[in-house]
């Protein structure tokens, strides 16, 4: 706490191993609280805060009047004991909450770590370690803190991370020590470097300092960090000096602060309070001005019966004392019950999400859960869901599905909806398969076994051209280390079917090949990176012939064929075009065999450009590009990264539901494309539009181009086939984007069928886009005046993709939408990296999936499948909206009804602030006469069943326009409150004034008439919610019956004799309803005033229901003629959503003529070099012990060369921070004719790095015109082969 | 992180030998319960606004309404009532002397009477009444002004009565009995009538003064402290009403049982109006045989003991006679009522049908406009 009142830090300095030094800059310990309370903070902190709600504050304010007796015109006893129930209520949830966040917080912090202190290494607990202090991490264990990497048990200071709790990247991070730490290995006690570096931010990929060590400087990068959250993988164990420590640390920075949510419910009531409470002033002043008008022409002259109060001398000083009596008379109209009943029926909407057991997932064993409980209802009017895609749309499991050799396809499943064939058994084919592989088309294995020459090239290549690092423990127990999960896959699939890929050295690759094992010769890796899109290995083989492995992206790799293979080019490229329409992530593998002379001569090349120093980069892949030709096509491969189940179902229903699905990923931008498509939030006839910036100009100009452009083709969709057609497509081709836009935008004025204004057109766009934008971009996106137009062009879009974000841009992202949208947002996410965007999003979904526990921990609502998102917020949410809604419309017309009655009653009391009823018929009307059958209604009231608002997912779009309960709605609840108000009160007052009893008593005595009043009011209300609620089962009935007899025996007992006598001055109604009720008269006038309210209730809405049915009425309606008609439950009607279901139905659906190459590009550049370097194998591995002694001196050789040069090129040995731009100039490849057809309008990816503007334009621009041209022609395909 | 063709669905499989399937049975699992409560699916009745079932609503609530408000309009009407007005506000009424010269100070009474006739004979008992207007007999201050545990006898309010009876709690440091506002308001004239015959002789016409209160009022509210006998014991420490002329135990000295806080004037007094023109149960006068009428139709003379004045405040006191049907008094309105809002509710019974049969664009088919 008190740390908030130091200077901010302009720099940080850390001497290792000298806790006196550091200690005096107080940087903060490695103790992290999430939690807001203590024991002795709790009751002052947490009152505070429940006395900020204006409710409460204004409770409290009438609480204090009520005890001025002048004032007083209730007892005290009607506020106390509702706003003591509220607030303890509220305190008990509060306590219970901070508790558990206590825990939590116990939990971390008491974490075990070792920490060097005096050179031994000690067991400590996370929250004892400070800033420069040594740790030792172990494998698989987490990063207590952000540490500066020393040393590693690797070779080089190399270690390795995963980092998806911190930005949901899945795939494994390579950390460096600096090369003089890295030397001391474990003796490190004595090391006292000294560090100075930037002070505690969020940036996770930017780290910037110094490292002073014996009269030397070293620079320090992100490169040599550890950050708290990541986890060491694959290293036995490193050492790490502890640079941030607990709130400093790049994951807590990360973390938004906790926010107290609201639902737009909530905040509706809170401005309707105030609005009560201006309403009530109002009646107070009118009352007051006709008690001041009273007391001055007849009150001061009824002296004589009524004298004024002693302070009382005049009149107005009556009236202002009035006008208090009667703002407490009044206050019922927001009664303290209001509050404490949502909460009721918020915490009985959770329960019901709890006990969903068709939220459960029966294989995790985990129920959804509603950690939150007081956002129920807002899950009904969700209109943005921002989804993180790793683990929560995919789970991140790749599967090697399908796969094309030379023209013939394997894999398909031919029938998908009979049984789930088989998977193959492997086993007694190839003893090394893997068991947990799965491949369903035994053809494939028949013609492994049979020996067909391209299939085992096939599988040659990939159990060769990979990164992928394996580790045998014990003979035939392999495991693979792949740093992106597709090539796994891959290698995995080569594995089982016969090409085991057995180990690798810097100089070798070993494989047992059908049983029998081959040592290959690895001459070179042609690295792959984003520009590239493939990768290749050279290898050699035992025979001595030499030759290239290929495998990349279709779209660069398909150009690079020799012509040959023009006809086996076509069938696999209709085959890629089928696995792309599936949604899988396609690799195109090819081979070239090489001449000695070839290889010698590139190698040559290939040595000199490595060497150089500057544009290496460029100069690299130029030389890859020569080798890279005339290359034979083998087949495709088609990765299924496997989605959670029913995501495509899911997302189908919830788009229909008109909620937009923004998927926000740390990953790349291919990988998030392509589960875009496989989800169907990206279909084939969709307009792709790729902003990929690097400048703001950039960013902004992208951003008009495709407004422009989509109000062309919206317009040109909407009116048809128009003259200009032929005009629009050109100007796109050259000239830069902000003219054409203006050239755009003047043809439209020309034709004058659109409105001027720009953010009226894209309100009304209609058609399908879908824009996908880099994180960088995005950085320029969110600043300042580019926010509306992002959010403009953002929101014309069905879908949009935001790739490589960070955390905290996920949150801005969210944050954006609900400024300038005003829409519910819903953030689901499983990952760390996705705290920050739960929290600030209106409500948060944690996926308890496999990555951690962070982002259920900082949720609302937690579930282990994407897929229970669609009963959440259609069954659940929607029902909880209804509810919620129908409950406060009928509890603000009930407590209208009640407390108007006294307003009337005003004008014929002498405005005396008299109220009509008994005190403790006021106290009771809201807690005990009325409470109960509309808390029933609101927790059990459905309108339609679960299973048909899954059906019509339209159901869902009232709550998004907020029709059911709003300004208008409330107006309308009050105005039938009054009204009920004034029958209650003048029916009585002309049947009573001059009726008497049967004996001739009259009965327009007080007690009487307030008895009737009372009585009436409670006939009508329970009458009313009997028209409101909809669904009556046993526990509605037993509520409504049951307030109805109790209101009338606890009024007989309380006017009951035996009371009496024990408090003769507080019961003094005694006697009074049994000579009351008795009487006819006094029933005929309830009955009649129950009539004449709820008669033309009645009519208006039967007339409603009759003349503008709401679709839920209608569905409704049709399940009851339905039932009467006895017919099965038709389920093959409506079902709007099933023809947009699952994978193999849209399979039968037209293919569009869309390619998406898939490679993995979860992939990172840069290990190839690591592998010939031979840096990252282990010494110890059983590998090194069965080669060393055939390769010993090249291994050696290369180690020593590589470890020489490294010193030079540091930053060469990681993808991460390798600049962009440098390259793009050189290594763009043309987009020739012939690729730009096959690519298709999918053909974004390729200008993510391009970057510059003028280049997007004229990428992305070709891309309408086929369209329309393929479109005329129906079938893209053939399209194709014509062009081919 | 380990890539494999991992089928989640394999899990599932009977013969699966993963590890965790085998944990997940030993643990128990945490899936809800099915019961019909829990997962939402209780049986339940839902009703909806159909065409069948709101307009056979409107014509039954037609049907029910209008028979009865013909039988309460007819009754109603047969009810005999007469009302006529003391107050003595004109100059040329017979009580105008006492109304102008009267107030709380006089000593001596002011008497006056004033004739009237009734053009039809009362048959059955004869209820009289007494009434006042813009008497605020509910003003928030004044039907607080009362101490009920002193009314019912309870002997420390007898000596300390409740404040809210202030300003009239305590008169020369005496607790007064009763206290408060409403008891201190008593309504005190004496109304008597007399039947004139045609001869001119004045016959009076005797009035019952008892059960004109509740019967919970008269024998549960109110009770004399220390009982009924010696009342002037038990009110000895306590001092009159400010404006009374006599102690609450001189109200009906000749009965013990109509005295005091039982005093049944005094009850129907306490039970305070709820609107300010009121009136009150003041005698009954009870039919003798069933040959003669309780009133024959003729002359009358009121005869009026002015006590009270209620022109200060521009108030009225009337006299009310009206004989009683088994809905009470004479009540014109409800019958009216009922029978606007039957015909009300046939009427917007006929209109909605026509309307529904017109503009109905439900399709009575399974079919939903999506």
């Amino acid at each position: 706490m008190f740390r908030k009142r130091l200077p901010p830090e302009e720099e940080r300095r850390v001497k290792a191993n000298d806790r006196e030094y550091n200690e005096k800059f107080e940087y903060a310990s490695n103790y992290i609280m999430t939690s807001k309370y203590n024991i002795i903070t709790f009751l002052p902190v947490n009152l505070f805060e429940q006395f900020q709600e204006v409710a409460n504050t204004y409770f409290l304010f009438l609480l204090i009047l009520q005890l001025i007796p002048q004032i007083s015109s209730l007892s005290c006893y009607t506020t106390i004991v509702p706003l003591a129930l509220v607030l303890s209520i509220t305190a008990v949830k509060d306590a219970m909450d901070d508790y558990f966040r206590h825990k939590s917080d116990n939990h971390v912090n008491n974490r075990q770590s070792q920490v060097l202190i005096r050179g031994l290494l000690q067991s400590e607990k996370w929250m004892n370690v400070r800033v420069g202090d040594i740790i030792k991490l172990e494998n698989n264990q987490f990063v207590a803190a952000d540490l500066l990497l020393l040393s590693s048990s690797e070779p080089h200071g190399l270690c390795y991370i995963e980092t998806a709790e911190l930005d949901g990247e899945t795939n494994m991070k390579v950390r460096q020590s600096v090369s003089v730490t890295s030397e001391l290995g474990d003796n490190l006690s004595s090391f006292d470097g000294e560090v100075v570096c930037e002070p505690p931010n969020n940036k996770l990929d930017r780290f910037c300092g110094t490292l002073y060590w014996r009269e030397k400087k070293y620079p320090l990068t992100n490169q040599n960090m550890l950050l708290r959250g990541c986890v060491l993988r694959n290293t036995e164990a490193c050492y790490g000096l502890v640079i941030f420590a607990g709130p400093d640390t790049k994951l807590m920075q990360n973390s938004g602060c906790t926010k107290f949510k609201r639902t737009s419910i909530d905040r509706l009531m809170n401005t309707l309070v105030l609005w009560i409470f201006g309403f009530l002033v109002c009646m107070g002043t009118i009352l007051a001005v006709g008690n001041a008008v009273w007391e001055r022409e007849v009150g001061s002259l009824f002296q004589s019966y009524l004298p004024w109060e002693p302070p009382v001398n005049n009149f107005l000083f009556n009236a202002f004392l009035s006008f208090w009596s009667y703002i407490i008379i009044l206050n019922t109209v927001v009664p303290i019950s209001l509050y404490v009943s949502v909460e009721v029926i918020r915490l009985g909407h959770s329960y019901f999400i709890n006990w969903d057991q068709q939220m459960f997932c029966s294989q995790c064993n985990t129920a959804a859960e509603a950690r939150t409980t007081t956002l129920n209802e807002e899950l009904g009017q969700v209109e943005y869901i921002f989804s993180d895609k790793t683990g929560t749309l995919t789970q991140n499991i790749m599967s090697f599905n399908k796969c094309s050799i030379s023209g013939q396809t394997y894999g398909e499943i031919t029938d998908p909806l009979g049984p789930q064939p088989k998977s193959l058994d492997f086993t007694p084919f190839n003893p090394l398969a893997d068991l947990d592989f799965c491949f369903y088309d035994d053809a494939l294995l028949e013609s492994v076994k049979v020996g067909d020459k391209h299939t085992h090239e096939f599988f040659r290549l990939l159990s060769l051209c990979h990164t992928v690092m394996s580790e045998e423990k014990s003979e035939g127990e392999l495991v693979y280390k792949a740093q992106s999960p597709d090539e796994g896959a891959l290698v995995t699939a080569a594995r089982n079917f016969g090409f085991v890929f057995r180990s690798r050295t810097p100089g070798t690759i070993s494989t047992t090949e059908m049983g029998r094992p081959v040592t290959y010769t690895l001459l070179a890796i042609l690295d792959f990176n984003n520009i590239r899109k493939r990768m290749s290995v050279i290898v050699r083989n035992p025979e001595g012939r030499i030759r290239l492995y290929c495998k990349g992206a279709d779209t660069v790799l398909l150009e690079r064929l020799h012509p040959c293979n023009q006809e086996l080019m076509n069938i696999t490229s209709d085959h890629l075009n089928e696995y792309a329409a599936d949604g899988l992530r396609t690799l195109a593998l090819a081979y070239r065999d090489l001449s000695e002379d070839q290889w010698e001569s590139w190698s040559e090349s290939h040595r000199s450009a490595d060497k150089a120093t500057d544009f290496r980069e460029d100069l690299l892949s130029a030389v890859y590009e020569q080798i890279e030709q005339d290359m034979m096509l083998l087949g495709a491969t088609a990765i299924e990264d496997k989605l959670q189940e029913g995501v495509p179902e899911t997302i189908a229903v919830l788009s229909l539901a008109n909620i937009k699905i923004w998927v926000l990923t740390g990953d790349k931008q291919e990988t998030a494309v392509n589960i875009g498509y496989s989800c169907k939030m990206l279909t084939d006839t969709t307009e792709v539009f790729i902003i990929s910036g690097h400048t703001v100009q950039s960013v902004r100009q992208e951003l008009r181009t495709a407004r422009e452009k989509m109000i062309q083709l919206s317009q040109t969709t909407d009116g048809g086939k128009e003259p200009g057609m032929e005009g629009w497509g050109e100007p796109y081709l050259s000239g830069n984007g902000l003219n054409e836009g203006q050239e755009g935008r003047g043809e439209k004025q020309m034709e004058g069928s659109l409105p001027p204004s720009s953010s009226c057109v894209m309100d009304n766009i209609s058609g399908e886009f879908a824009l996908v934008i880099n994180g960088h971009s995005l950085a320029h996106a969110l600043e300042g005046d580019m926010e509306t137009e992002f959010v403009l062009t953002a929101c014309a879009c069905k879908a949009v993709i935001c790739c490589r974000v960070t955390p905290l841009q996920k949150a801005q992202v969210v944050e954006l939408i609900k400024k300038h949208k005003k829409a519910v947002t819903l953030a689901v996410g499983d990952g760390a990296n996705d705290v920050s965007m739960i929290k600030s999003a209106h409500i948060g979904v944690g996926i308890s999936g496999q990555e951690g526990i962070q982002a259920v921990l900082a949720s609302d609502f937690s579930f282990s499948q994407f897929r229970f998102l669609q009963r959440l917020l259609l069954v659940h949410g929607r029902w909880s909206y209804l509810r919620m809604c129908r409950f406060l419309c009928y509890f603000f017309y009930k407590n209208f009804a009640f407390t108007m009655v006294h307003f009337w009653f005003g004008f014929f009391c002498g405005f005396s602030a008299q109220t009509v009823y008994d005190q403790h018929f006021i106290t009771l009307f809201n807690i005990v006469y009325t409470s109960l059958p509309v808390l029933a209604m609101g927790i059990f009231d459905q309108d339609v069943p679960d299973r048909r608002s899954l059906e019509y997912p339209k159901l869902y779009e009232p709550g998004q326009l907020n029709l059911l309960f709003n300004k208008k709605e409330f107006f309308i609840c009050i105005t039938q409150g009054i009204y009920t108000s004034v029958v209650l009160f003048f029916v009585p007052y002309a049947v009573l004034s001059d009726a008497t009893q049967s004996n001739g008593v009259p009965l327009a005595d007080y007690q009487t008439f307030a008895i009737t009043t009372a009585t009436a009011l409670v006939i009508v209300v329970s009458v009313q919610i009997a028209l409101d609620t909809g669904f009556w089962t046993v526990i509605n009935h037993v509520c409504v019956w049951g307030s109805l007899c109790s209101y009338f025996s606890i009024m007989f007992v309380l006017q009951s004799q035996g009371l009496f006598r024990s408090f003769p001055s507080q019961l003094n109604f005694v006697g009074c309803a049994r000579s009351t009720l008795l009487q006819p008269i006094v029933w005929f006038t309830i009955a009649l005033a129950t009539a004449i309210c709820v008669v033309p209730v009645l009519a208006f809405r039967f007339l409603k229901l009759d003349l503008k049915p709401q679709l839920s009425d209608t569905v409704r309606y049709t399940q009851l003629v339905r039932q009467k008609k006895r017919k099965p439950a038709g389920r093959n009607v409506g079902g709007p959503w099933r023809g947009a279901g699952s994978v193999s139905e849209s399979r039968l659906g037209a293919r569009g003529g869309s390619r998406r190459s898939g490679y993995a590009f979860a992939h990172q550049e840069g290990f190839g070099e690591l592998i010939t370097s031979g840096k990252n194998m282990r010494l110890s591995s059983l590998a090194l012990t069965s080669f060393a002694s055939r390769h010993s001196s090249s291994w050696i050789d290369t180690l020593r060369r590589k470890k020489h040069t490294h010193g030079h090129t540091p930053a060469s040995a990681s993808g991460e921070c390798s600049p962009a731009p440098s390259c793009v100039s050189g290594s763009v490849p043309p987009l020739s004719n012939s690729c730009s057809v096959l690519g298709g309008s999918q053909d974004m990816p390729l200008e993510e790095e391009a970057g510059t503007a003028p280049a997007q334009n004229t990428l992305s621009a070709p891309a309408p015109s086929k369209e329309t041209t393929s479109a005329s022609e129906q079938e893209p395909d053939s399209a194709e082969a014509h062009t081919e | 992180m380990m890539a494999s063709s991992y089928n989640a669905k394999e899990e599932d499989g009977p013969h699966s030998g993963t590890p965790g399937l085998g944990g997940a049975a030993v643990t128990k699992s945490k899936k809800p319960d099915n019961t019909a409560f829990k997962q939402q699916r209780l049986v339940a009745w839902q009703p909806i606004l159909t065409a069948g079932t709101v307009l056979p609503a409107f014509f039954v609530i037609g049907i029910f309404f209008i028979p009865i408000g013909i039988a309460l309009f007819v009754t109603s009407n047969n009810i005999k009532e007469f009302e006529i007005d003391y107050t003595g506000v004109d100059a040329d009424s017979p009580c105008y002397s006492c109304a102008k010269d009267f107030s709380w100070n006089s000593t001596t009474s002011c008497t006056c009477s004033v004739d009237f006739k009734l053009e039809q004979p009362f048959e059955s008992n004869v209820f009289m009444y007494y009434g006042l207007s813009n008497f605020y007999q509910n003003h928030r201050r004044y039907v607080k002004s009362r101490d009920d545990s002193q009314l019912y006898g309870d002997l420390s309010a007898l000596t300390n009565p409740s404040k809210e009876c202030e300003p009239y709690r305590t008169s020369n440091g005496l607790p007064i009995a009763p206290c408060g506002a409403i008891a201190n308001s008593l309504f005190n004239d004496t109304l008597e009538l007399y039947y004139v015959d045609s001869n001119g002789t004045r016959k009076e016409i005797p009035l019952v003064k008892k059960g004109i209160a509740w019967w919970t009022d008269k024998h549960v509210k109110f009770r004399n402290p220390g009982g009924n006998d010696n009342l002037t014991v038990s009110f000895e420490g306590n001092s009159k009403p400010v404006n009374w002329r006599k102690a609450v135990y001189e109200l009906d000295p000749t009965d013990s049982e109509n005295n005091g806080f039982i005093n049944e004037d005094f009850i129907v007094w306490m039970r305070t109006a709820a609107l300010p023109t009121f009136r009150k149960l003041y005698r009954i006068i009870q039919k003798k045989s069933s040959n003669t009428a309780t009133l024959p139709s003729g002359n009358y003379v009121l005869e009026i003991t002015y006590n009270y004045p209620v022109l200060s405040f521009d108030g009225r006191k009337r006299m009310i006679l009206s004989t009683i049907s088994w809905m009470g008094g004479k009540n014109p309105f409800l019958g009216i009522a009922y029978l606007t809002v039957g015909s009300i509710c046939f009427f917007l019974g006929v209109v909605l049908l026509i309307i529904h049969h017109k503009y109905d664009t439900r399709n009575t088919s399974a079919d939903i406009p999506s």
